[in-house]
């Protein structure tokens, strides 16, 4: 047994089974006269290959593959958390699955989206490290991260830009589905996931406008609460939730930032991965311009007019005629 | 085909119990959970602020034929983002203060004017020359009581309640009014007052009742 082989669990070192043909090349079995294996332990079995071989090395393929495997250690360190998660075939299914015919640029939309949001949560979750959402500091601390740390304005202006980016996407994403018919049956349902994620995204920017506390940003929550205020019966106690009480006061800043890094993302998260499964549970569309494949039939009837030229099958209908 | 342990004749099975129960004790727990939290987070709209009344300077300082500008802190601990500018005047005999009761404003009144516009709560200007509150956001146009006279505004311009405390007036909590200038409880931007609206647009609890 090679240092590679002691490695690996007991499993995938077991020897061969009684009964299992040796290999022919093996001389030492047949003087032996135990050919067969019967009733052989796992123990003489190791001994004899010993012998055999004299490098203790299997010489079987299926004892070579498992110390090629050993050998190739990347390749097993994938292998060795497969066997434990068995994701490759959950990553094969998803990756090598079957797309219609006409599939173009405009089906990447949706990842197009995604990634933006990728970007978002990543650029996010670093300007939390320098951002204080309070309503004293919170500007201060905006023109620090802005100007004093390194890149700071790069990364603000990535989240501030991509913010857009993702808005843009995502409803050109939500056009390509409606003009391509891609939320009829059985789409609906991720249809109206789409319109719940365009939705926690808007919340996102709404909520995220008010964060840099300048004259901006305040005014246009203000003016964006008492919008949401409007809404008959429920919209008064709508704007008095998100205010945290009757007017902008201690806790709306850390409300909003609550909102924006918390509470949303999460949700945007969960749905994106219900988003996910149902595209690939689903499938694609084709493109609307694409004509539907023809029945199977009828190229089979094609190719038996190819092979059976008509003056063979006129003599055939007569051959039968003539039996009558 | 028969449950294991079903004995003839009986109409709940073990399994059916246990699973009725095990349900009701997960959605206890998960209630208790989810509750409080949500409770947590809508706190603040059941919660009224303490009534707070502060000093805008003497009675002399103000006059029945123009507005005076004053800054008061509408929310506490937030430095500048909770202060907010009002307009004071004294009351004028030949103003009326509500059309409803046809009741004339008092030399002994004083009125306080919110900066908040009606329409969306951009902060409106009165502009002297014109004897007109002006928004500069969305152009809605306020007349000397604060009444709609132009724009997208839905009532007229909130006012705040006054005293008259040891030669100083004083401003307390806010209220809205109706087109007929009527008092009723403090109100958001782009909500309407009066009538039916009053109950499309209910009185919130967070707010002071009306004077």
């Amino acid at each position: 047994m090679s240092r590679f082989e002691k490695l690996l669990p007991p499993p995938m070192r077991r020897p061969p089974k009684p009964g299992h043909a040796p290999p022919p090349s093996n001389g030492h079995k047949a003087t032996n006269g135990n050919v067969t294996g019967n009733g052989a332990t796992a123990l003489e079995e190791q001994e004899r290959e010993k012998d055999g071989n004299g490098n203790g090395l299997r010489t079987d393929d299926a004892g070579a593959r498992v110390v090629d495997r050993a050998k190739d250690v990347p390749a097993d360190l994938v292998g060795w958390v497969d066997e434990r998660m068995g994701g490759s075939s959950f990553l094969t299914a998803m990756l090598l699955r079957k797309v219609p015919k006409g599939t173009n640029w405009f089906y990447t939309l949706g990842s197009a989206t995604m990634f933006a949001f990728v970007v978002q949560a990543i650029t996010g979750v670093f300007l939390a490290m320098y951002y204080t959402p309070s309503p004293v500091e919170a500007y201060a601390s905006i023109t620090y991260l802005t100007n004093d740390v390194f890149m700071g304005e790069f990364v603000r202006g990535m989240h501030k830009w991509g913010a857009s980016v993702m808005v843009i996407l995502a409803f050109v994403h939500m056009a390509r589905t409606f003009f391509f018919g891609a939320y009829k049956y059985p789409r609906e349902l991720n249809w109206v996931i789409g319109v719940v994620l365009l939705i926690l995204t808007m919340v996102m920017g709404f909520t995220g406008y008010l964060l840099p506390f300048d004259q901006r940003s305040y005014w246009a929550t203000i003016v964006g609460v008492n919008i949401n205020g409007t809404g008959p019966i429920v919209g008064p106690y709508l704007s008095d939730f998100l205010r945290a009480g009757p007017e902008f006061g201690a806790t709306t800043l850390a409300r909003f930032y609550a909102i924006h890094m918390l509470l949303v993302p999460g949700a945007l998260i969960a749905l994106i991965g219900a988003h996910l499964y149902l595209v690939v549970k689903l499938g694609t569309t084709a493109p609307p311009w694409l004509r539907a494949d023809r029945k199977p039939k009828d190229a089979r009837a094609e190719q038996v007019d190819a092979i059976v030229s008509p003056s063979e099958r006129n003599g055939s209908g007569n051959g039968s005629n003539g039996h009558h | 085909m028969k449950p294991v342990g079903y004995f003839e004749g009986e109409s709940l099975t073990r399994r059916k119990v246990f699973t009725v129960a095990g349900q009701a004790v997960g959605g206890i727990a998960g209630a208790a959970i989810v509750l409080p939290a949500v409770g947590f987070a809508v706190a603040p709209i059941f919660d009224r602020p303490e009534e707070s009344w502060q000093a805008v300077g003497p009675l002399a300082a103000f006059v029945p034929d123009t507005y005076r500008a004053r800054v008061i802190t509408v929310a506490e601990g937030i430095g500048e983002a909770g202060k907010t500018t009002i307009y004071v005047r004294q009351g004028s005999p030949e103003l009326l203060l509500n059309e409803a009761t046809g009741e004339y404003e008092s030399p002994e009144d004083y009125i306080a004017i919110t900066t908040r516009c009606a329409h969306l709560g951009c902060p409106v200007r009165f502009v002297q020359a014109a004897g007109n509150f002006i928004c500069p956001c969305h152009g809605g146009v306020y007349g000397f009581q604060g009444e709609v006279i132009g724009g997208p505004p839905v009532r007229p311009l909130d006012r705040f309640q006054t005293r008259v405390v040891e030669g100083n007036v004083e401003i307390g909590p806010r209220y809205s009014v109706t087109s007929q200038l009527e008092p009723v409880r403090a109100r958001d931007p782009g909500e309407f007052t009066g009538g039916i609206w009053e109950y499309l647009y209910p009185p919130r609890p967070s707010t002071a009742p009306a004077p």
